[in-house]
């Protein structure tokens, strides 16, 4: 992501435009799932770095657990603080519904960021996710194929059993799996949860070896597990014969690539989520980007974007692919 | 446990303002104007009476039932399964209506669902003697459990008719602050000028000397276990009003917030000391100094600490207090 360089001339242009646009700064602020969590770190970058181009104010604030109800009194704060924008990571689908409401009321534009309000879309303007959440399943599957020779038994390491998210992509991968002829020799074994812990994750990785001596590839579409069975496989020196892939962190997972543990695994960058952010809510809020479904808008170094159906808005098309070519052009 | 004191015929009886001023409540009234003054000088959206009037409401529930737990604990026992209480009752009554009963029938079964934790709380405690703080540590993780059990890891959507009673207002106040007011007026005068009141501050003081009087400690505390059950449904519901859906993770750690605003307030954690008074002044403080924080942009690990230092000062300040009351 050669972001900064690139934009030296659109930013002046762009910062020009906004100053006069907008007499009083844009206030934007970022509600985190919770304090202490690296990956948002990342997506706060994004948002610093639009704010700093784009002449606004931003401000990342969390609660210290990311229990379900523990974003509001933060949601109230903003509303009385009177910002112009909350983006937010909502720690449940349902829960803030009425405080969400309210701030809409105010005339606060709410864009939900690196999740969603599932089944709840009528209370947010807008959301922006990194990728359409319905490809992940296939491209997981694609993935390891291409790192087995798509013969043999592959198993998935989850996080919870409940987690959204990861439940909805596992469900792409039985669907890919069952329907394309191309995976056809490949057998899905087992799915089993590490619940997002380091040691539960190891232990279900160590319990998968032991079950399954013939296992070819492992998918863990969750950080804390991808991570965990890279350690496994390399403290067991099993690299050539067990392909561990999945969505990991390029931070996380640098060593592991370099010394070969791990081939290849993928994720999506979670500071363009901020970076687009920034620029949809100016230009909703400066009356040059329309929120509505279908309309599209340019964002410098992503280019164009469209809104989709229920005013989603994803940072790229596909998942990014990390390997030990390009890791180390990757610093979340 | 207090040796029971009697009046010594030596001590000079004091003057009014020296009585008044030896009170934890007034420490807790002085702390009260410091947050207001505080959160002024940390934040110019603070002191805006609507906005820390909509904060209150988002521990209100919480307030209310800490009212009840004062009681508890001038009694010399203490209540730990409250907030798991609010989670199961408010889980059953979501689980029952979206099951298709009647809205009223679900109340009541909410409702109910509390009183008959209560009483299993009194019952374990009262009738096979053990001690309250192990058995409410047992009933909070079995009904959080039991909560999750039926709510599972999803949430229950609430009948829209019950939801929004936040949205209400009576005499200017949001109805769960109102009905907090209300509740608080009520309990004060019933601890404090009626037999039911003096008798539990004579068993938190001295429970064998309260029995030989003839005072009927175990239907006291039975009764007081059942009303904090019974108000911890009240506030589950509440807080399924509010938020319009109910998860079984509902008012997770609320005990210890509901602990703090009676100790912040001047109750003795042994019993046979606290007010109604002191524990709301401490309801208003702990809300005040939380969103004082909030809204000034606080980084949480920060808050934490202020949270942690206000109550260490609060309780010194009570025990220096009593201690002096002593002499």
């Amino acid at each position: 992501m050669k972001r900064r360089t690139a934009l030296i001339g659109l930013t002046a242009g762009m910062a020009m435009l906004a100053s006069t646009a907008f007499a009083d700064p844009l206030k934007i602020v970022y509600i985190g799932k919770n304090t202490g969590n690296p990956y948002f770190d990342s997506i706060t970058g994004g948002f610093e770095d639009a704010c700093k181009s784009l002449g606004c104010e931003f401000e990342f604030v969390a609660p210290a657990t990311a229990e379900a109800t523990s974003q509001i009194p933060f949601i109230e704060a903003q509303i009385q603080r009177g910002v112009n924008v909350i983006g937010i990571a909502p720690n449940s689908p349902d829960a803030l519904n009425q405080v969400l409401d309210d701030a809409r009321a105010k005339g606060i534009l709410v864009l939900t960021v690196n999740g969603d309000l599932t089944g709840n879309e009528s209370h947010r303007d807008a959301s922006i996710l990194p990728v359409n959440f319905d490809i992940v399943g296939r491209d997981q599957i694609e993935m390891v194929g291409s790192l087995i020779g798509y013969e043999g038994e592959i198993a998935i390491l989850s996080a919870t059993t409940e987690a959204p998210d990861q439940n909805k992509w596992i469900v792409g991968m039985n669907e890919t799996l069952a329907s394309d002829p191309k995976y056809a020799k490949m057998k899905l074994v087992a799915t089993v949860y590490g619940d997002d812990q380091p040691e539960k994750s190891t232990t279900e990785m160590e319990a998968l070896l032991a079950n399954y001596p013939d296992l070819k590839g492992l998918i863990a579409p969750t950080t804390v597990g991808i991570a965990a069975a890279a350690q496994v496989v390399q403290s067991r020196g099993i690299a050539e014969t067990v392909k561990v892939t999945g969505l990991g962190l390029p931070s996380e997972m640098r060593d592991f690539v370099k010394d070969g543990t791990v081939t290849a695994f993928q994720l999506w960058s979670p500071y363009n989520e901020g970076w687009l952010a920034v620029h949809f809510a100016a230009g909703v809020l400066g009356g040059t980007i329309k929120n509505e479904v279908g309309s599209t808008f340019e964002v410098p170094n992503l280019g164009t974007i469209t809104i989709n159906a229920n005013n989603m808005i994803n940072t790229q098309a596909e998942l990014t692919t990390f390997n030990a070519a390009n890791i180390d052009d990757f610093n979340f | 446990m207090m040796p029971f004191e009697t009046p010594r015929n030596a001590s000079p009886v004091r003057p009014v303002w020296q009585t008044a001023l030896v009170r934890p409540e007034t420490m807790t009234f002085i702390l009260l104007i410091a947050a207001l003054i505080g959160g002024s000088l940390l934040s110019p959206f603070f002191l805006d009476l609507s906005y820390i009037l909509k904060s209150f409401v988002l521990s209100s529930e919480f307030a209310i039932v800490a009212l009840f737990l004062t009681m508890v604990i001038i009694a010399g026992e203490i209540d730990l399964s409250a907030a798991a209480n609010m989670a199961l009752s408010a889980c059953l009554f979501g689980w029952v209506q979206d099951a298709g009963l009647s809205l009223p029938l679900s109340i009541a079964v909410g409702l109910g669902a509390g009183v008959a934790m209560g009483a299993l709380n009194a019952v374990l405690i009262l009738g096979l003697q053990l001690p309250s703080i192990i058995v409410t540590i047992g009933t909070l993780t079995l009904y959080r459990g039991l909560a999750q059990v039926i709510a599972g890891d999803k949430s229950i959507r609430i009948d829209p008719d019950f939801v929004g009673l936040d949205d209400i207002f009576v005499a200017g106040l949001p109805a769960p602050v109102a009905i907090f007011v209300v509740v608080s007026v009520i309990l004060a005068l019933v601890l404090g000028s009626t037999l039911f009141g003096r008798q539990i501050y004579l068993i938190g003081t001295n429970e064998t000397a309260a029995r030989h009087v003839g005072v009927r400690a175990t239907r006291i505390k039975a009764i007081l276990f059942l009303l904090v059950g019974g108000a911890s449904a009240v506030a589950g519901l509440m807080t399924a009003s509010r938020l319009g859906s109910v998860r079984y993770d509902l008012g997770l750690g609320g005990e210890l917030q509901m602990i703090l605003m009676a100790m912040m307030g001047g109750t003795y954690i042994f019993g046979g000391r606290g007010t109604i008074l002191g524990t709301f002044l401490a309801a208003w403080l702990l809300v005040l100094v939380m969103t004082g924080m909030i809204v000034a942009n606080w980084l949480p690990a920060w808050q934490l600490c202020a949270l942690g230092i206000l109550l260490v000062v609060s309780i010194i300040a009570t025990n220096l207090i009593y201690s002096r009351a002593q002499r």
